[in-house]
């Protein structure tokens, strides 16, 4: 379980989240949707450490995240995709793989788990010793996602995930997060701007609006409400 | 024939110390984007620690190594204390503290060894072997300095390469956020970079003190030379340090050869100038990596 309470984080005078509260369950995805410059990518960068926050906690499980360095919650089982990938383009596929692995797991145990991902990926696994900067958009996305499952995370936030892919791709990226939440119990907040493909697998949403929650609900019911769609989701 | 010869070999060798204090600028480039403009002071810091270890009598090999392990725990302290404040301001201010720990630390030397010139016992016979009949410009020390770089070098390729250290200090070196992302300790791995690089400096030390006069300032010339070297590789280029080095090293030698010792800092300004003219990303440097 994810609970965040009374989040705040500024950038100097822009004030980009004000008092965020939500809760995620253990083996539930959450939608966090909301237009441009709402305050969604603040939010991850503020669970994860990577953005310093003015008030309020950040808890997962019987841990309390906040003021912890981000490899340090990185290693409390959190992953983070971050927006746009990041993947490291001066690596190879397989070693930003390793990379996402080598905190966890030892040598030996970490080609196992690379299989797992390449498994999932099979895009991946052809690709294993090109530099990661030869690689498609959506190629790069799979690296970014496989990266921050391999570590299998219990927390795992992603921050536009289908950004830039075409929508076969997203689909099959949607189902293959839905069976990675529901095989290994874990805790899903997913950001995205296609809100129609992200409450079709989510189980709750959360709408952020200008920093604020304005609306957190489960997603059928988010989908559900046509007013709302037009004046926050656009579709 | 005879004369190209030798100052071909003489070139070499001293391109190689070039090299090895260009792979320790290289190492902190590409980890901190800091040019370390006190890494020849640090490796005379190192190799005065050595020769008072030699004054009370220990040997020449138990010497050096107190040098390479001071060199690390310096290197290590230096980034601790100095670098991390200045880490992620303006880049004048890591120009200011590294030029300024330059100056603070041959000033210190100075205090405690004088400024006197002095010398330094090399490892080896520093006498041309003789091949056939015919002696060469080229000695069982410079065997020492040919097999110490390409063992540091190396060493340094095969860490970076095939370790998990080596796979989190590239990251960490190319993206910081990224990699922390993925748990890496980018902070712990800055201050081993530091740590390395300031190795392979006080091995640098180590190699130039026998051939040069022995003072606070007798890397300084040197430091000029193996920034010219990083340069020409890359700046982020661990092979290309190496071979910056050697080149360096060799254009230096055929200056000082043919046209005399005294146009050698030129030598070394034109050929800079050259490189920056015509591969302005130097010879090794991979594109991407690239962030100035
Ligand atoms: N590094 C920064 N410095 C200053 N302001 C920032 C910074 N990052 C974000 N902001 C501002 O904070 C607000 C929230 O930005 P954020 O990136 O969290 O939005 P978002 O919901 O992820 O938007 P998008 O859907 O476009 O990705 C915006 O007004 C943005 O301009
Ligand atoms: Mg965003």
């Amino acid at each position: 379980m994810l609970e965040v309470e009374n989040l705040s984080v500024a950038y100097g005078a822009v004030q980009a989240l004000k008092g965020v509260s939500l809760r995620a369950e253990t083996g539930s995805i959450t939608a966090v949707l909301g237009a441009n410059g709402a305050g969604k990518t603040t939010l991850l960068r503020a669970i994860s450490g990577l953005v310093s926050t003015q008030t309020g906690t950040v808890r997962f499980g019987s841990r309390t995240l906040t003021g912890m360095p981000v490899e340090r919650i990185v290693q409390s089982g959190v992953g983070h995709v971050p927006e746009g990938g990041l993947v490291i383009t001066e690596l190879t596929v397989a070693e930003n793989l390793e990379l996402g692995a080598a905190w966890r797991y030892g040598r030996r145990e970490r080609a196992r788990h690379l299989n797992e991902v390449y498994d999932l990926f099979p895009a991946l696994k052809e690709r294993s010793s090109q530099h990661a900067s030869s690689l498609s958009g959506g190629e790069r996305q799979m690296l970014a996602i496989g990266r921050a499952v391999v570590s299998h995370p219990s927390l795992l936030l992603l921050d536009e995930p289908s950004l830039g892919l075409a929508p076969i791709i997203t689909a099959n990226l949607m189902a293959v997060l839905l069976e990675l939440t529901r095989q290994e119990d874990l805790t899903v907040l997913l950001v995205e701007q296609n809100a129609r493909s992200a409450l079709s697998i989510a189980n709750w949403a959360v709408v952020i609006n200008l920093g604020t929650v304005v609306v957190s609900d489960r997603a059928e019911t988010v989908a559900a409400d046509s007013d709302l769609r037009h004046h926050y989701l656009g579709f | 024939m005879r004369l190209f010869v030798n100052i071909t070999l003489g070139g070499v060798a001293e391109g190689l110390i070039f090299s090895s204090v260009a792979l320790g600028l290289v190492l902190i480039f590409r980890a901190t984007n800091i040019i370390n403009f006190a890494q020849g002071a640090m490796a005379m810091l190192t190799t005065f620690i050595a020769f008072s270890v030699l004054g009370k009598g220990v040997g020449y090999w138990p010497a050096f190594l107190v040098a390479l392990a001071c060199g690390l725990l310096l290197g290590g302290v230096v980034q601790l204390t100095l670098v991390r404040p200045v880490q992620n301001k303006p880049p004048l201010n890591a120009v200011i503290v590294t030029f300024g720990l330059l100056i603070f630390l041959e000033g210190i030397a100075g205090a405690i060894w004088g400024n006197t010139n002095r010398g330094f016992p090399a490892a080896f016979s520093q006498k041309g072997l003789v091949v056939g009949k015919t002696a060469v410009a080229f000695s069982h020390f410079d065997i020492f300095i040919v097999v110490a770089v390409l063992a540091l070098s190396i060493l340094v390729g095969v860490l970076f390469r095939f370790t998990t250290v080596g796979l989190r200090m590239r990251a960490a070196a190319f993206a910081p956020e990224a990699a922390r992302l993925l748990g890496v300790r980018v902070g712990r791995l800055l201050t081993l970079g530091w740590a390395l690089a300031a190795v392979a400096g006080a091995l640098a030390g180590l190699l130039v003190a026998p051939t040069s006069v022995f003072s606070p300032g007798y890397m300084d010339l040197i430091l000029v030379y193996a920034f010219t070297a990083a340069v020409l590789g890359g700046l982020d280029s661990p092979l290309g340090a190496l071979v910056g080095g050697v080149i360096t090293g060799l254009a230096l030698a055929y200056v000082g050869g043919y046209l005399g010792g005294s146009l050698q800092p030129i030598g070394a300004l034109v050929l800079l100038i050259v490189v920056l003219m015509i591969r302005p990303e130097g010879i090794f440097s991979q594109p991407t990596a690239r962030r100035v």
